[in-house]
């Protein structure tokens, strides 16, 4: 098994934080895993990106040219990714941030009003825990409760009364992402 | 212990400190930076020294006396930072003492960029200062072999009395993954017959790269090239996969390496007969193993993220008996596994002849 | 049977080896006056000094402690790494002005503006005296040097660098004077200044420096006897002796 991630996004959005959620949850799950930043003067609030690589063997290559699954947080990300995304890979859109569709046939694109959901739960920050909970319906190998531990035994002792609503923001990602695919023919 | 999720600057900070670093000095340059701020809490905190220097020039004179003193000493930078402490590693081989350098290398020459590469290879292996001196070369390219690798830095620079590089190119440094870290080593000086740490009962010592007869310095170049020979005897390190049956052998250290085994392992699945070499001493180099392999290889493919540099080394071991061919990302370009794959195939598909200069046909296959 | 008093013998910090400084170069009473301060001070025996690239390359020969021998302009830097991982030893820096005030400008700077517990003796001499007296950073506006053969002119090659001064301006500096070697009493003063830069650091009160006005009649190309006229009519006025920091905690120390 091995499965890559590209979360990519505008600086502050917690694209960084988002991957390592999935890294330190394949870790707790006995998983080779690899994080690696775009980094450097997009730390300062341009674009910023991660790819999260999850294996049970020793991972080559920490980068992906074609992701299987991917998470694109603003326009500029969609218009990137579902370009680059490997065929039949899924594709989890910020829909709040983004004007139109998908034009990309042989991938699955899922639409998520990450910025409403968060909003709803009282923390607009929260639309990157949105984002990889919808993602969590296209990778098996963590459950929305290896997400949720991982933020519990990982998170600092500072954020950890954000914990309950982060739960939450994983939960209202992961099921609005399954209404999705329940609509979207297989 | 537990595994945690390290990232590589971290881990190599950490586990430096783990191997009983005494003293830490240091300037900020991307992409090594959270070394210095790792260590100027961590290093404090246990009572031991930590100095941010005025330039890399200041950081690497304060590794040099603080070595002389008979601690574990080191400083990390970055390509540019590093070219200006070659003054000191020169004085430090000279004066036959140990201590540990990383670089994490950035895109160059030059500012040149700060995204991952490994320009920086010739300057580490080769020697960079001035003069006639070995010194060993790691190369990690995970992070948990940073972390390993960190003790081992220290105690060869020890046991051969000579500097340590520890090689990394920018993504290693930046990456998260879980690892494992020693248990604490107490940060003691051991009693080296040789520091200069004040003539307390005993004999005065002096400490220094200074011999005016040529004659003396022509000893002491022969004393070091003989302490080499034992380090390359005992030292080398290297990983291989799927080597058994492998009729075509690729070389990567680093983050190339990596790539490389991504693209090696889908070329398997495809039936190529295809196999991968790490060396994770760059210097002493692999020779031998390379040499060996020599004898069952149709083909060698090198990959760099510079413009061929390691390539001259298998060279060196194949001596021109079957081709070795070269596929690089200068410039602080990460290479994806399909581009080696893509050679791979190439180099499957043969013939090929033995070329002097792999670099010419590669660069004309890249500026096609 | 006549009594003796012995009123000048070596100091028991020198080793036996004679030095290699030209006649007539104060860079040997610099020496002797450091060697009779950390014998009167009882601290040989954990002393390092740290030798910088210059006329003093030599200087680990002639002192009986460890000595390590920095690349030029870098003794400050070796120091503080020393010091740093030995706060208890005594630790001093020996430097020309080629290499403390050009070459090592950013080392010495930074030493003294971390407050580094050492002791640096500076060696004011006004050229470049190993490489053959080339113009330094304290070269006199006007003179003659191998590297100024129609005198320093300030328009195109700077005026001298007043490191004293300069120094004194940094909150980690606790002692910073400069002191001349051209006649006995200067001497004797000198010898004190040092002896209060050896305290300073052995108390931990932050970064010393002495400054020393010394000849070199050899680059200079007049003999010794004017080479120390030349000090005191040409060198005092442009770098004037005196007290340029003394924090309150070192003037309380009785030596």
């Amino acid at each position: 098994m091995q499965k890559e991630i590209i979360i990519a996004g505008f600086g502050g959005q917690g694209v960084l934080f988002g991957g390592q959620v999935l890294a330190y949850a394949a870790m707790d799950n006995g998983k080779e895993v690899t994080w690696i930043p775009s980094y450097g003067p997009e730390m300062r609030g341009g674009t910023a990106n991660c790819t999260v690589v999850i294996a049970d063997r020793e991972i080559g290559s920490p980068l992906v040219k074609n992701p299987p699954l991917a998470i694109a947080l603003n326009l500029p990300s969609f218009d990137k990714y579902e370009e680059l995304l490997a065929p039949g890979g899924t594709l989890i859109v910020n829909q709040s941030m983004v004007d139109r569709g998908a034009k990309r046939e042989g991938i699955h694109v899922i639409m998520v009003p990450c910025n409403e959901i968060a909003e709803e739960i009282g923390d607009r920050k929260l639309l990157n825990m949105v984002a990889v909970g919808a993602l969590l319906t296209a990778l098996p190998e963590i459950k929305v409760e290896d997400a949720e531990k991982a933020l519990e035994d990982h998170l600092p002792a500072r954020h950890k009364h954000l914990l309950p609503k982060n739960f939450e923001a994983l939960k209202r990602g992961f099921a609005h992402a399954q209404k999705e695919w329940d609509k979207a023919p297989a | 212990m537990p595994k945690e999720l390290w990232k590589g600057n971290e881990a190599i900070a950490e586990a430096a400190v783990r191997a009983g670093l005494g003293a830490y000095f240091g300037y900020p340059i991307t992409p090594q930076t959270e070394i210095l701020e790792y260590l100027s809490r961590r290093m404090p905190e246990l009572g031991r020294a930590f100095v941010q220097a005025e330039s890399e020039l200041g950081a690497i004179n304060m590794v040099y006396g603080a070595a002389c003193a008979g601690v574990r000493v080191m400083s990390t930078s970055s390509s540019p930072g590093v070219s200006l402490m070659m003054e000191g590693l020169s004085y430090i081989a000279g004066t036959e003492i140990p201590a540990v350098l990383v670089n994490v290398m950035r895109g160059g020459p030059g500012l040149g960029n700060i995204a991952p590469s490994q320009g920086d290879y010739y300057q580490a292996v080769r020697g960079g200062g001035h003069g006639d001196y070995p010194r060993i070369v790691l190369a990690p390219a995970s992070v948990q072999e940073a972390i390993d690798l960190m003790g081992l830095s220290f105690d060869l620079a020890e046991k051969y009395r000579m500097i340590t590089l520890v090689i990394l190119d920018g993504s290693v440094g930046q990456m998260m993954e879980p690892a494992e870290m020693p248990p604490m080593q107490e940060a003691k000086r051991k009693g080296f017959d040789w520091a200069t740490d004040g003539a307390m009962n005993r004999e005065r010592r002096v400490l220094s790269s200074i011999y005016l007869n040529p004659h003396d310095e022509e000893q002491t170049n022969f004393r070091l090239l003989k302490r080499w020979k034992d380090a390359q005897a005992s030292e080398v390190r290297y990983k291989e996969y799927f080597l058994d049956d492998a009729k075509y052998i690729v070389v990567g250290f680093g983050t190339a390496g990596r790539v490389a085994l991504s693209a090696v392992r889908e070329a398997r699945a495809q039936g190529i007969k295809v196999g991968l070499l790490r060396p994770i001493t760059v210097s002493p180099f692999p020779y031998e193993a390379l040499d060996q392999l020599t004898g069952q290889a149709e083909a060698f493919l090198v990959t760099e993220m510079n413009m061929g540099q390691m390539l001259d080394d298998v060279q060196l071991a194949v001596r021109g008996r079957v081709p070795v061919e070269f596929y690089g990302r200068p410039g602080g370009v990460v290479p994806f596994h399909d581009e080696i794959l893509d050679e791979i195939h190439r180099i499957a598909s043969g013939p090929l002849a033995v070329q002097s200069n792999p670099r010419e046909s590669w660069l004309a296959r890249m500026t096609a | 049977m006549a009594t003796e008093n012995l009123v000048y013998e070596r100091p028991e910090a020198f080793t036996e080896m004679p030095t290699h400084y030209c006649p007539g170069c104060t860079h040997g009473v610099a020496h002797r006056l450091i060697a009779e301060v950390l014998e009167e001070m009882g601290v040989i025996d954990r002393t390092i000094g740290v030798a910088p690239v210059g006329c003093a390359v030599f200087a680990y020969n002639y002192f009986d402690t460890d000595f390590v021998e920095a690349p030029h302009g870098r003794a400050p830097a070796m120091a503080t790494g020393i010091k740093r991982v030995l706060p208890d030893r005594v630790v001093f820096t020996y430097q020309g002005d080629g290499d403390l005030a050009s070459i090592g400008m950013g080392e010495i700077v930074h030493a003294a503006a971390r407050g580094e517990n050492i002791t640096v003796v500076f060696i004011n001499n006004a050229n470049y005296g190993m490489t053959g007296g080339q113009m330094a950073p304290t070269t006199l506006p006007g003179m003659k040097t191998t590297s100024s053969p129609n005198g320093r002119d300030v328009e195109t090659q700077g005026y001298p660098i007043k490191v004293a001064e300069m120094l004194s301006t940094l909150a980690g500096v606790g002692y910073c004077v400069r002191r001349s070697l051209h006649d006995p009493k200067n001497i004797r003063l000198a010898k004190k200044a040092i002896r209060t830069a050896f305290e300073t650091q052995v108390r931990g009160l932050g970064f010393s420096m002495v400054e020393l006005l010394s000849t070199c009649p050899t680059n200079w190309g007049i003999t010794p006897v004017a080479s120390l006229k030349f000090v005191e009519e040409h060198m005092i006025p442009a770098y004037p002796l005196g007290d340029y920091k003394i924090s309150e905690a070192i003037k309380q120390v009785k030596i």
